[in-house]
């Protein structure tokens, strides 16, 4: 990482804003600027997992239960696919720092292309709910659990389960928007070993999306 | 911008003739239009822009404050029923908080000193500061119209299952707060990153002038804890409009999770307001005692404690609703915030030891800051104290506490840094005595406000209720007519800024005679803040700087000349 940013210090002026000092400066609060975008990012999320800790806590067998209706097969299916993608960013990140300028445009490609199928098989898992009734607290209308004093205790998983895949889902179209502009600008041939901070940047923020997902998975899908 | 502008000394309207015709071109008068503020990068005229909307929203704010005293002038109706009251002191909260208080140091103050103090042309992300800028004005814009829509009487705090099954426009209200929120993680982000990245060569960390260091732990508070009240409020509409049942009791949700959710983002959010005016305090009380800031280090280190410590004490607000063995916890948790607020109040008076105090207006401030903060920390002992805050919880001896606090503290700096950086941001000197005068206005008036509200709290006084018994009444006048008077002390205040920029006399670069970076710039600054880059030296040493008496400037001491020579009393 140290050779690479020094490496930034030879940037085409075209890219320095002017109140940075040299390009190395620029790439550092940059880097620092989407690092502290992340942390705010694990904290938004941060308020689900802990409302998904309490209810969990407080029912452990709805939980349990309400589990097994998700389709792990689906899940898993995705969770691949997301790794996948996770692989191509950061192959991108590696063509752009090399100058691959071919290889740069196929990973971001790929990127998108999983990131499509991920909310594909996204809307099919959301359908089959809708279908069966598996919705949140004041729409849940499945026999499926015991209904305990007027409302049924398995909506509150499926709150808890919509609110987080769908946050989730809202960041991977955000992503898709990112790294599109991203491939754009690649087309353009804006970036090179001199410059190549917005690919790294954005490829922070997939992996993050990534990484919530892979803490959904199990606590969503895998715990039945 | 990039538009090439051929240097035509013209002026903008605001600025009399007769004092700039010398003057070079500033970042206020080197382009002109509307546009070129609109789509302005410069930090200098985002922190201006910034500044003219947060003092709007604290007019509004004000002006609900005096409607709200008004009707509180006799039990039951005096000026509107009980369902505008209600609307009148939410909005009120909700404005003063979300509007002003929370972005008016960090800012509008710090978006114009911040790049200056560390001799830099601008924050690492100018686009960015920009965006921040219009986040605030799309969130007030959705905040303010849900007065237009329904209005909204929850109280600023939006507590379920009120908040849920309320008909007045909770979900403008919450979207405006959430937007809000992005914008101030947005400036938090921006001055990490800057303090980070961008100090000069020279520049440590313990040669950083204390109000970075106050606004760079604040930063910390606005990146970690505004994203939880974002998810809280998200969860809050999704609640009103799906039922989701997290925080509704009916589909099986809980309430108290929502108020722990939004006292994790609010309560620091107190330390968000306060810790920025005490760097300016520090600032302030340094220079115009001309002497050394006492114990610089442990005022460094007592504002990150208040940061980090600061996020462990939100439970002191369900003290009622929350385990008994919590409570107590959080309760030696609230204790020990004491200690950093306790290290800073003395490190200030230290300084003031023995110091060469002149009591200009921002120094006027500065030592009622000092006063009334300590009534506020010593109150909040109070209230952090199991047993008594059982008899003394929702009574008005919180809402005194919090505005000696927020008011009496936050305010008061706010207020002494304006007029500490008037001559910076204007290139004007105001007038020292209606400025003083402006002071003890707003001094008495808080007090003769708030203080009366302690005694109705202890008496037992519910906060927020339109009716109460008549015995209450003597003390609720006393509070309004200082409300009043409060009001004048402020108008005072604006009138002596307002009339500085028509009729001020020019500022010299360095009017106070401060080591800090901001002063060896123009007043105002050039666009790129420097006309050569400034050498890094010590920010506080005062001894260095003597008064050029003709021009007002204070000047770099000659090297060999050691004199003792004491400045002379700035001249109002």
């Amino acid at each position: 990482m140290i050779a690479e940013a020094s490496s930034a210090t030879q940037a085409p002026s075209r890219f320095r804003a002017h109140h940075f000092e040299t390009a190395e400066q620029q790439y550092a609060a940059s880097k620092l600027g989407m690092w502290l975008f992340l942390v705010t990012e694990v904290l938004f999320f941060g308020g689900l997992f802990v409302a998904y800790a309490v209810f969990r806590t407080l029912h452990p067998e709805v939980f349990m239960n309400s589990a097994q209706l998700l389709d792990t097969r689906l899940g898993a299916i995705n969770t691949v696919i997301l790794l996948f993608s996770s692989l191509t960013m950061a192959w991108a990140v590696r063509c752009s720092q090399l100058g691959q300028q071919r290889g740069l445009v196929i990973c971001l490609s790929l990127t998108i292309f999983a990131a499509i199928v991920f909310l594909g098989i996204k809307g099919v898992e959301y359908s089959h709910k809708w279908h069966e009734g598996h919705l949140w607290a004041s729409q849940y209308s499945s026999g499926d659990a015991a209904s305990v004093g007027g409302f049924d205790r398995a909506g509150t998983f499926f709150s808890i389960y919509f609110a987080m895949t769908g946050l989730h889902a809202i960041h991977i179209v955000a992503g898709i928007a990112a790294i599109g502009w991203v491939l754009m600008r690649s087309l353009r041939g804006d970036f090179g070993p001199n410059y190549f901070t917005p690919v790294d940047t954005v490829g922070l923020y997939w992996h993050l999306v990534d990484l919530v997902w892979i803490f959904l998975f199990p606590l969503l899908y895998l715990i039945g | 911008m990039s538009t090439t502008t051929e240097p035509k000394h013209r002026l903008p309207q605001f600025i009399s003739p007769r004092s700039t015709t010398e003057q070079p071109l500033s970042y206020l008068t080197a382009e002109r239009g509307i546009r070129s503020w609109l789509f302005t990068l410069d930090h200098k005229r985002i922190g201006v822009m910034y500044l003219i909307g947060i003092l709007t929203s604290f007019l509004m704010g004000g002006v609900m404050a005096l409607l709200v005293r008004t009707e509180l002038l006799t039990p039951g109706p005096t000026i509107m029923d009980a369902d505008t009251y209600n609307h009148m002191f939410t909005l009120h909260g909700a404005i003063m908080t979300f509007l002003f208080i929370i972005p008016s140091i960090p800012a509008a103050l710090g978006n114009f000193v911040l790049p200056l103090m560390i001799g830099a042309k601008d924050v690492a992300f100018p686009r960015m500061n920009l965006a921040s800028l219009y986040l605030w004005v799309f969130g007030a814009v959705f905040l303010v119209a849900a007065m237009g829509l329904n209005g909204l009487d929850t109280g600023w705090t939006f507590y379920t299952p009120y908040s849920t099954t309320t008909n007045s426009s909770v979900i403008s209200a919450t979207m405006g707060v959430f937007i809000l929120g992005f914008s101030s993680i947005f400036t938090g982000i921006n001055f990490i990153a800057t303090v980070h990245t961008m100090r000069p060569k020279g520049m440590t960390w313990f040669r950083m002038p204390l109000f970075l260091w106050s606004l760079y732990a604040t930063a910390i508070i606005q990146v970690l804890a505004t994203p939880v009240l974002g998810i809280t409020l998200m969860l809050l509409i999704a609640e009103r409009v799906a039922g989701i049942g997290i925080f509704d009791p009916a589909l099986g949700g809980d309430p108290v999770l929502y108020q722990h959710f939004f006292w994790f983002y609010s309560h620091p959010a107190v330390y968000i307001m306060i810790l920025p005016a005490m760097g300016i305090i520090s600032e302030l009380i340094s220079t115009f005692s001309r002497t050394r800031i006492f114990g610089y280090r442990f005022l460094c280190y007592s504002s990150v404690a208040i940061a980090l410590l600061g996020f462990l004490v939100w439970g002191h607000h369900m003290f009622t609703s929350e385990s008994a063995m919590a409570a107590v916890i959080f309760s030696a948790l609230t204790f020990s915030v004491s200690i950093p607020s306790g290290i800073k109040i003395f490190n200030w008076l230290a300084t003031l030891y023995k110091g060469s105090i002149s009591l200009t207006t921002p120094m006027c401030f500065a030592l009622s800051f000092i006063v009334l903060f300590a009534f506020g920390g010593l109150t909040g002992l109070f209230l952090g104290a199991l047993a008594t805050d059982v008899h003394l919880h929702d009574t008005y001896f919180v809402v005194a506490h919090f505005h000696y606090v927020m008011m009496g503290g936050t305010l008061m700096a706010f207020i002494g840094g304006l007029f500490y950086w008037w001559p910076k941001m204007f290139g004007k000197m105001y007038n020292e005595f209606w400025g003083r005068m402006s002071c003890l206005g707003i001094f008495v008036g808080f007090n003769w406000t708030f203080f009366p509200q302690f005694l109705l709290g202890t008496k037992g006084m519910a906060r927020r209720y339109y009716n109460y018994k008549p015995e209450f009444q003597g003390l609720h006048v006393v509070s309004t007519l200082g409300a009043f008077v409060l009001g004048v002390g402020l108008v005072i205040c604006a009138a002596v800024l307002v009339h500085s920029l028509f009729r001020g006399r020019k500022a010299p670069p360095n009017p106070w005679g401060v080591a800090t970076m901001e002063w060896e710039t123009t007043s105002p600054p050039p666009v790129h803040n420097f006309e050569d880059t400034p050498k890094v030296t010590d920010p506080y040493d005062l001894e260095g700087f003597v008064l050029n008496e003709t021009s007002g400037n204070y000047e770099r001491r000659p090297a060999g000349i050691t004199s003792s020579q004491k400045p002379s009393e700035v001249k109002a």
